[in-house]
């Protein structure tokens, strides 16, 4: 079943496109996490093609695994990461990749997002995520902001948004990171370290939505507002913003405060350090919640890295560890393995 | 009656026992040990547990009553009895409920210790009916199975409440003597089951010898009965239940296709044994996925099928409901997959613990679109082990979901059940396209399947899902006339089917006046019912579907062949109307749905009464 032939000759992007033709509205932010994608993929280390699949649900996300030049399975609304779990499961030996939109993920498939981050499956999430109803043209999501307006929402939503960030820390991913579609850059690097994550790795995308949502994330990629609005989360560095860098986030207890390091009251020992490989879970979840107040910094970058065990792992080691105690199973064993009374000619 | 030592031993062909008591009783598992003692001794036999939904009702109420019915001869038997002979009554509710259906004239072991002022309360007694001659007519054994456990006790230092528990073993032991069974089987269980509590195993012991001595000793029981073995084909039995069978037929199908087995389910009433029988086989490498639910659960079997595994999923009727649209996905992406739906009472939550077949059309029809699956049913508990290979078998020679209906009767009921020999069981011969230049990934063979080229394979890469794909390149299309031609195509492969399905089976008279068929569990009940009819002289037979789409290939000219089609059903008619809309065939229904299986008297007198009770 596993040809563990590994490929000497290096891949380029063009190798992971199905060459199909891509029918996203032009313009649409997708198209930047397709072309980070195809370009991060071939630099992985000892990456085959044939044991990358992409699984996808329903939304204009969800096209995805058809552009891509790997096996592809485009699956049903908010089931890509059961169908996943199922096919890593069965096949710890691929690369399981799911592609989903915030509408797919975090409603019809919230259940099984949680519990595939819950178990740490081994599965690279990429959650798309324009606020936004866009295949269904335009209604409002489970991250669109309260008092929005679209079609469902005539007067203003009266929904509380989900924190995607926040769901996957409190669902316990061992890997929870955030980029936008407008940081190329920064995008490519939080793909490849989803990728060599071993367990289940969470990258949400804040993506534009040209049609129905447009500008939803423009504070965030316009270069006038962006300095003041991003903060860039790196292990070990404080955590500095501002076209200058000359402004950061500091705990006054468990709250976090921006602070002016010009004022001459602080300096840069009051900045928080980013640790993503704290086990424990407030600063990350104080960090997730910087997104919620509009007087605060969104961050992007890795919130939390941790490593443990992945279920499909967990699962191979418990079917070796029996096989070793039982012996290999024996059909006959098994099925005269109670009582039994023999019948002879009558 | 001089002489108690001078008991007479009675030889009967058969009896059907009931045990009955508190939810907390151990009525199954007095049940259970006194079948498998049974089946040891080479009497056929058939059980039928019945137990309330609620684990742990209040102990006395009558819906905390819990049965176990068993129907035990030297003759080959087919259900477990329509009434039971022989009641074991732990306490006054369960008296109440199972009196209605014991046999005029049947005997009654009761705990007499139980039924006191607040039990007979609790069960709505107005009077003790053990004293107000309400019993008159049955022949009652009032003995304080309390108290003698106790007494059988006396040096055990366990409590009073954990001596209480063994009271279930005095009464098996009790009738372990009254139907001359040994112990020994059941103080090995004992033995094995309690290992590092001696003290548990020396009271479960001591209470069922105290039983069984007790039987011996009292001058009340006067009468010894053996039950002789019956004559069954010669080879190695076991007792097996629909659920054990079936898990075990999966193993044995994976292992005959060389493939993983994987299973993603989410426990559900009457199915989840499956699930747990499968989680201990992982010698043999299965994967078991308790998923989050019911849909992750098909979904995560879907992925596996997609990764090249046998893949399946088990539930019950509420379940299948969820499955739905993911069933839909599976014959869109022409996968390889097993659904099991082990129907119980619905609609809804229904009742849970009871038996039904009414999932029938939900099976065939309950997708969106026109989704064509296979259904396939399993007839006796032991039969669930064939069909859940012939489902394997289907689903990954014609690259198609397989639905598997067994029912809540024939999944907690058991019967002898002769050990096949591996051998014997047939290769399922699965190829994983693997050349690159002959591959398209809806390119079909003779028989319409599509390749599996599952990831992993250089140069295959490829890309499938739920929109509707161009016949042969398997790309999207949303052109109509593919739509048309791949609708076509999807129907007519399940149509081929039939190609590699035995032929519908008359057993009984050829020239019969009547053919009763069914289909599922009912076959016990309704052979049985056309047995007794034949014994009286009339002619009749009987045909019982397995396979349900496709239909056996001479299915038209068996129902045609017949003046009168009688279809017995555990619903309001659901075989019925498919066969009436395909075969424009009148057939008379037969329809009770009350949680149980068909009682073998009701059947037979509906065949007396569509042949006008002629030929009595």
């Amino acid at each position: 079943m596993s040809s563990t032939e590994i490929k000497t000759e290096k891949y380029t992007s063009k190798d992971f496109s199905s060459g199909q033709d891509v029918r996203w509205c032009p313009g649409c932010g997708d198209y930047s996490i397709l072309a980070q994608v195809q370009r991060t993929l071939p630099n992985i280390e000892n990456i085959v093609k044939e044991k990358v699949v992409w699984v996808s649900g329903i939304g204009c996300s969800s096209r995805f695994p058809y552009y891509m030049g790997t096996y592809g399975f485009h699956g049903i609304h908010g089931r890509a990461p059961a169908i996943a779990t199922g096919l890593k499961i069965a096949r710890p030996d691929l690369t399981v990749w799911v592609a989903t939109g915030d509408g797919d993920l975090l409603s019809i498939g919230g259940n099984h997002f949680i519990h595939a981050c819950r178990k740490n499956i081994d599965l690279k999430i990429i959650l798309f995520n324009n606020r936004i109803y866009g295949l269904t043209k335009g209604q409002y999501s489970p991250t669109s902001e309260k008092g929005k307006v679209t079609k469902t929402s005539p007067y203003g939503s009266v929904d509380y948004p989900f924190n995607a960030i926040s769901l996957a820390l409190g669902s316990n991913a061992t890997f929870v990171a955030r980029s936008l579609d407008r940081e190329p850059k920064h995008l490519a690097e939080m793909i490849d370290r989803a990728a060599a994550h071993k367990g289940l790795a969470f990258v949400e995308v804040y993506q534009n939505c040209n049609i129905f949502n447009d500008g939803a994330f423009e504070l965030l990629t316009e270069k006038e507002t962006k300095d003041d609005h991003v903060v860039i989360l790196e292990h070990g560095k404080p955590m500095l913003f501002g076209k200058n860098k000359d402004k950061g986030i500091k705990l006054d207890g468990f709250t976090p405060v921006v602070v002016d390091l010009n004022d001459g009251r602080h300096t840069i020992n009051d900045i928080i350090v980013h640790d993503e490989k704290d086990h424990g879970m407030v600063r990350a979840f104080i960090l997730s919640h910087l997104t919620d107040d509009p007087n605060l910094p969104t961050p992007i970058g890795v919130f939390r890295q941790v490593f443990k065990p992945t279920y499909d792992e967990a699962m191979v080691e418990q079917i070796e560890q029996v096989k070793k105690k039982k012996g290999k199973g024996d059909l006959e064993k098994l099925l005269f393995a109670t009582n039994t009374w023999e019948v002879s000619e009558n | 009656m001089a002489d108690v030592k001078e008991k007479v031993e009675k030889h009967i062909d058969e009896v059907t026992v009931r045990f009955a008591g508190d939810s907390g009783d151990g009525m199954q598992l007095t049940g259970t040990q006194f079948s498998d003692t049974t089946a040891v001794l080479g009497n056929d036999l058939s059980t039928l547990p019945d137990y309330p939904a609620e684990i742990r009702a209040p102990a006395g109420t009558l819906y905390g009553v819990s049965g176990f019915q068993l129907h035990f001869s030297s003759e080959d038997i087919h259900t477990p009895g329509d009434v039971p002979d022989v009641l074991v009554a732990m306490n006054p509710a369960a008296l109440k409920k199972n009196l209605p259906e014991l046999r005029r004239n049947g005997l009654i072991i009761v705990n007499s210790d139980a039924f006191d002022k607040k039990n007979l309360k609790l069960a709505e007694y107005d009077s003790n009916p053990l004293e107000d001659g309400s019993l008159d007519g049955y022949e009652i054994m009032d003995i304080p199975i309390t108290s003698l456990t106790f007494s059988a006790l006396e040096d055990s230092p366990l409590s009073q409440k954990e001596k209480s528990r063994c009271k279930n073993f005095f009464a098996l032991g009790l009738m372990y003597w009254l139907y001359n069974r040994p112990i020994d089987q059941t103080v090995n269980w004992i033995e094995s089951k309690f290992k590092n509590k001696p003290d548990i195993i020396d009271a479960n012991e001591k209470a069922l010898k105290a039983g069984y001595n007790f039987g011996d000793i009292t001058e009340r029981f006067t009468t010894r009965y053996t039950i002789e073995p019956a004559k069954l084909k010669s080879g190695v039995y076991r007792n097996i239940s629909g659920n054990e069978a079936t898990a075990l037929g999966f193993v044995v199908a994976a292992e005959k296709a060389g493939l993983q087995l994987f299973l993603g389910s989410y426990p559900i009433t009457p199915a989840s044994d499956i699930l747990q029988y499968l989680s201990k086989y992982k010698e043999f490498g299965v994967k078991t996925f308790q998923a989050e639910d019911e849909i992750s659960g098909i979904a995560s079997a879907i992925g596996a099928a997609f990764g090249g595994s046998l893949a399946i999923t088990t539930t019950s009727g509420p379940g299948l409901a969820l499955k739905t649209e993911a069933t839909g996905l599976a014959v869109m992406t022409e996968l390889p997959l097993v659904i099991v739906n082990v129907q119980r009472g619905g609609p809804s939550t229904g009742l849970p613990t009871k038996t039904e077949q009414a999932d029938l059309l939900q099976a065939l029809y309950g997708r969106n679109g026109e989704a064509p699956v296979a259904v396939v049913a399993a007839a006796t508990p032991s039969d669930c082990f064939d069909m859940s290979i012939e489902a394997s078998r289907l689903a990954l020679t014609y690259m198609s979901p397989v639905i598997l209906l067994t029912d809540g009767y024939l999944a907690n009921g058991s019967e002898p059940w002769k050990i096949p020999s591996i051998d014997s069981i047939p290769e399922i011969p699965v190829k994983f396209h693997t050349d690159v230049d002959s591959y398209q990934p809806y390119s079909r063979d003779e028989n319409l399947v599509r390749p599996w080229a599952i990831p992993g394979t250089p140069g295959l890469e490829h890309r499938i899902g739920g929109l509707e794909k161009a016949n042969i390149t398997g790309n999207v299309s949303y052109d109509p006339d593919n739509h048309f031609e791949m609708i076509k195509v999807r129907e007519e492969k399940i149509k081929k089917m039939a190609n590699s399905i035995p032929d519908l089976e008359i057993e009984g008279d050829n020239d019969a006046d009547i053919l009763v068929i069914g289909w599922g569990g009912t076959y016990g009940a309704i052979k049985e019912a056309v047995m007794h009819s034949r014994k009286k002289g009339y002619k009749v037979a009987q045909a019982h579907f397995k396979y349900i789409n496709p239909m056996p290939k001479n299915t038209e000219e068996v129902l045609k062949s017949f003046k009168h089609i009688l279809l017995p059903e555990i619903n309001m008619g659901q075989l019925a109307k498919v066969l009436k809309s395909e075969f424009l065939i009148p057939i008379i229904q037969f329809n009770v749905v009350r949680g149980l299986p068909f009682r073998v008297g009701d059947i037979e007198a509906k065949i007396v009464e569509v042949l006008g009770g002629k030929n009595e």
